[in-house]
């Protein structure tokens, strides 16, 4: 039994390992941007939201309802000058100029915001649990990531297929310059897409600032590493493939630490390397935003 | 076919250079609302060049270019779409990964008003009602050609570019594009196109204009043309006897 709890905690874990690899997928397989400030700006989420409830005293919960539109926003800015003013000169430039973002980040926060850990205050919420049977308990808060995080996908893919933007933003990811010969900014179009990239990495900065605590360093140190063993493991520019990538690296951290505590990172990081091995294409072929080179 | 008001569109001795090499050098030509203008070369003349440069893809480092008058020179390509230029660029073009339906749709998001729709594009191709839902990559060459001149006509051109539509296809299939010219003419399209093959392009279009190595070596309507006129303006003087590919093998 304890075994079928490690897995059923993994693939709840595995939902925000999801969460933070979407926007990371999205912008790498619309714009061919490898987003190193990723994790970061998951942290940075977190501290806006400490000062969003500090200031208006909303409950933590609805923080994200400030928070998500201003990262949406701070995307499409983003996107429209620092990223694309990088991407206009090489694709590699815009991994320094994400690393340095990154960088940027972190120590800003470490000087200005001390190196000191926090977490946004859920209250009892973080405890609560419910059980199912007798050996196997689920946490309410976990739960609700999950479904905050399946959602989200759920959300997005159905944008990306059935709407004008996301039709676009599809079109733009196949070939740039035919979408301008359709008469597509394709710049408008990167800053839309880099602006659902950055509310989803708010989505998941929150949920993660409730369910552990975090400290500037662990952008870099955790959340960008993990979300892009997700993506790896489920196929790059695969919305599901994140899902399944994130799902899987979950479980196998947890199978890590049901056999030993302190396991638990170095089994992922395994389970990645072996499914680098075997499948670098990632599990997924299929469903894919922009062109795959088959 | 060219009456004696503004043309439609405009180019005044437009040059283009693709870093240090010069591919286009002092190109004008005149297209008149309703004509077939048909720019014809060998592979590297500039035919293609000209066309990116009109439709905003190639920066021209000189001269200019005049829809309706008004100078679009400096505007960027996704604007001159809403002014009224479309191309349909050399190899198709399709979004891959997006079905045959999306991709009209795509190319009618910034549509200018006018008679051509989705409905109106399958009414033209009746095959692709049926195939809607399929991936544009699984169609085939001549097909692809299709779905990409139904997605430029889409946005309700003023001046629809086609760049090279023949390029790998069976003969049948180019006669079967080149025979819908005549009805894209007369739903108000105007159309400047780039060919190689130039015995389709005598029988199709109202003025002919040759480039050789980025410059005009001749032109006007086909029936001014000979057929030796044409060769050794599409050779030049120093006529190469016809290659085992060459196009004018149909002359």
């Amino acid at each position: 039994m304890s075994w079928v709890n490690a897995i059923l905690q993994g693939v709840l874990l595995g939902g925000l390992y999801a969460l933070f690899a979407c926007g990371l997928s999205l912008m790498f397989g619309v714009m061919k941007v490898i987003n190193l400030a990723h994790g970061d700006l998951a942290v940075v989420a977190a501290y806006v939201a400490l000062g969003v409830i500090a200031v208006t005293h909303v409950p933590a919960v609805w923080s994200f309802v400030l928070v998500v539109p201003i990262f949406a926003a701070l995307g499409y800015i983003l996107q429209r000058t620092l990223i694309q003013a990088s991407l206009n000169r090489s694709v590699l430039t815009t991994l320094l100029v994400t690393f340095g973002l990154s960088v940027v980040i972190e120590n800003s926060l470490q000087q200005f915001l001390s190196a000191n850990s926090h977490s946004l205050n859920i209250g009892s919420l973080v405890s609560a649990s419910f059980s199912v049977g007798s050996q196997i308990r689920i946490a309410y808060l976990d739960l609700a990531i999950f479904v905050i995080a399946v959602a989200v996908l759920l959300g997005l893919q159905y944008f990306l297929s059935s709407s004008r933007h996301g039709r676009l933003i599809r079109a733009v990811a196949d070939d740039r310059e035919a979408a301008q010969l359709a008469g597509a900014d394709y710049r408008h179009i990167f800053g839309i897409a880099a602006a659902i990239a950055f509310a989803t990495v708010a989505f998941a900065g929150l949920a993660y600032g409730m369910y552990s605590q975090f400290d500037p360093s662990i952008g870099t140190d955790q959340l960008l590493l993990f979300a892009f063993e997700a993506v790896v493991i489920g196929g790059l520019g695969s919305l599901w493939g994140t899902l399944a990538g994130g799902i899987l690296l979950g479980v196998a951290q947890q199978i890590g630490a049901q056999i030993n505590s302190s396991d638990q990172i170095l089994a992922g990081q395994l389970f990645f390397l072996l499914a680098l091995v075997l499948v670098p294409q990632g599990i997924t072929s299929r469903f894919s935003i922009g062109r795959r080179t088959a | 076919m060219s009456d004696a008001g503004r043309p439609l569109l405009e180019v005044r001795d437009l040059t283009v250079h693709h870093g240090q090499l010069r591919a286009l050098h002092e190109v004008s030509l005149r297209v008149s609302a309703g004509d077939v203008y048909a720019m014809i070369g060998a592979n590297g003349a500039g035919k293609s060049t000209l066309l990116r440069a009109i439709a905003g893809l190639d920066p021209p480092t000189g001269g200019s270019i005049l829809l309706d008058g008004a100078d679009v020179t400096r505007m960027r390509p996704e604007r001159r779409v809403a002014a009224g230029i479309v191309m349909v660029p050399e190899g198709r073009r399709l979004f891959p990964s997006l079905t045959l339906e999306e991709n009209l749709l795509v190319g009618s998001s910034y549509a200018r008003p006018g008679p051509w729709s989705t409905a109106r594009v399958y009414e033209l191709f009746d095959w692709m009602r049926d195939r809607r839902t399929q991936r544009a990559s699984q169609l085939s060459g001549g097909e692809q050609q299709a779905v990409a001149i139904g997605r430029a006509l889409v946005a309700n051109p003023r001046v629809l570019l086609l760049d090279e539509v023949s390029l790998g296809l069976a003969p049948v299939v180019v006669r079967r594009i080149y025979g819908l010219l005549p009805e894209l003419i007369a739903s108000g399209v105007t159309i400047l196109l780039v060919e190689q093959d130039v015995s389709q392009v005598l029988r199709a279009a109202s003025h002919i204009h040759c480039l050789l190595e980025g410059r005009t070596t001749l032109e006007g309507p086909p029936g001014k043309l000979t057929a030796r006129g044409i060769e050794s303006a599409y050779f030049g003087l120093a006529a190469k006897t016809g290659g085992a590919s060459g196009p004018a093998g149909a002359l």
